[in-house]
């Protein structure tokens, strides 16, 4: 088999036997969500109106909370150095990470999206764009938030340090995504929104990995 | 000229290169930034819709200028160090990152002060004012990634890659969000077509904009030296340069 698919398959095996590190930003994000009723009180209309901006922002928040699940261990255990020493492409391998950090981080949020949505009176056309609109975007998420892992995997306290360096650069997708829900929302058509979300994910698949990379390579370095 | 530029990228060079401009930038600093204020604070007429308080445009544009390209060159600096390995380009993007951001504070804060006569409203999540918030973060970002990281070499090179990814990302940020609201009038000052406003007017907000550049310039080369000093103080040379004074 080639490297690809042996390094996702590896990944989602290491984290199938730690469940709680997977488990923990879903909570965090279920935790978030309840917040807000709780903050903004629990009248039906105006928690509607708020909803895709809540659910968003708790969902790009828990992503960040999960971006340890990416390289700590594999830097921590020196599989990282293994794996540069082996002459692999380094690009190949942030990919698989963020391919396997995606179907164990990014696609639970996915599934959990519609359950966030009825919790926020919102009705059944929004949720149906709002998880259209997350499944889109969390490919990009994880490929954005990979940059922040690979630059502060060698940080004691990176966690925070990720959530500075990464929040700024997400603004795009959030922007986009939201008014996307809207669009829906006002009657329009949404195609444009998904081929604009479709375009920022092919730039971060080519570019993301890259800096990654470079990234990685510069903490096995030390 | 690459020779010039191989130079140049010697400390050593770089930093008795610029002690001997030091007075001079220093001087025409000075007398643009006077020259500019009095001319606009006090000679140029006031507007006939915002009266006085367009002389705030005087500090805010320049500074909102210089906010994105000192981004550029913080990103330029970087691409430098990541493919030449010129360590003076690291010192540079070190000493850049917190001059970039108090500028584009300064920015933000101008623009509040000036927003609350014109638009009645000290901030609105407008599109401009928004991407300089979003810049000014990205500056943070840059300084925060220093000062967590030990090792020198790594922490330079770390930075490097972090202003790249910004600066790819910054022209997305600007029309996403652009696009997202627009309520600030379009940059009123271009080079190259003719002014919106009166002569009068943009002539000594030209000034203002060269003084706010010379004044970075004269900044930003200070902090390198001062950063050559720190790191090179083992050698024989600053050794000497020391015992002099």
């Amino acid at each position: 088999m080639s490297f690809f698919p042996v390094s996702v398959l590896r990944d989602l095996r290491v984290h199938v036997r730690k469940p709680s590190e997977v488990l923990n930003p879903l909570v965090f994000f279920a935790v978030v969500i309840s917040l807000f009723p709780l903050g903004i009180g629990p009248s039906p209309e105006q928690l509607s109106l708020v909803a895709p901006g809540i659910v968003w922002v708790a969902a790009l928040l828990a992503t960040l909370m999960s971006m340890d699940l990416l390289f700590r261990s594999d830097y921590e255990d020196g599989s990282l150095e293994q794996v540069i020493l082996s002459g692999q492409s380094l690009f190949v391998f942030t990919l698989s990470k963020v391919c396997a950090h995606w179907l164990i981080a990014g696609l639970p949020l996915v599934v959990l999206m519609p359950v966030a949505g009825l919790a926020l009176f919102l009705d059944v056309d929004e949720i149906r764009t709002l998880a259209l609109s997350l499944l889109l975007v969390s490919p990009t998420l994880s490929l954005l938030g990979s940059i922040g892992a690979a630059l502060t995997v060698g940080l004691p306290r990176g966690g925070l340090l990720v959530t500075i360096l990464i929040l700024p650069l997400y603004v795009p997708v959030l922007i986009l995504a939201t008014a996307m829900v809207q669009a829906v929302v006002n009657g329009a058509n949404v195609t444009g929104y998904v081929y604009w979300l479709l375009a920022i994910l092919l730039l971060s698949v080519a570019l993301a990995p890259l800096a990654a990379a470079a990234s990685l390579r510069l903490a096995a370095d030390e | 000229m690459l020779e010039w530029f191989h130079r140049l990228g010697s400390p050593r060079t770089f930093f008795e290169m610029t002690s001997r401009w030091h007075p001079w930038l220093l001087a025409l600093t000075g007398l643009v930034l006077m020259g500019g204020m009095i001319w606009a604070l006090l000679f140029v007429p006031p507007d006939y819709q915002q009266g006085n308080s367009v002389r705030i445009m005087y500090i805010h544009v320049p500074a909102a200028m210089l906010a994105q390209s000192g981004y550029l060159m913080m990103a330029g600096a970087a691409v430098v160090f990541l493919v030449w390995r010129i360590k003076l380009a690291d010192m540079a993007l070190l000493a850049v990152a917190p001059l970039g951001a108090s500028i584009t504070f300064l920015a933000l804060v101008t623009g509040a002060i000036w927003g609350k006569p014109t638009w009645g409203t000290w901030w609105v999540w407008d599109a401009r004012l928004t991407s300089t918030l979003i810049l000014f973060f990205l500056y943070v970002g840059v300084m925060a990634l220093r000062s967590a990281m030990e090792g020198r070499e790594r922490a330079g090179r770390a930075c490097a890659i972090l202003a790249i990814v910004g600066l790819v990302n910054l022209p997305i940020i600007r029309y996403s969000v652009d696009w997202w609201y627009t309520l600030h009038q379009p940059a009123s000052f271009k080079l190259m077509e003719k002014p919106a406003m009166p002569l009068e007017m943009w002539l000594p907000l030209l000034v203002m904009v060269i003084g706010y550049y010379l004044f970075f310039f004269t900044i930003w080369f200070m902090r390198i030296r001062n950063e050559i000093l720190i790191r090179e103080q083992s050698t024989e040379w600053v050794r000497g340069r020391v015992a002099e004074r």
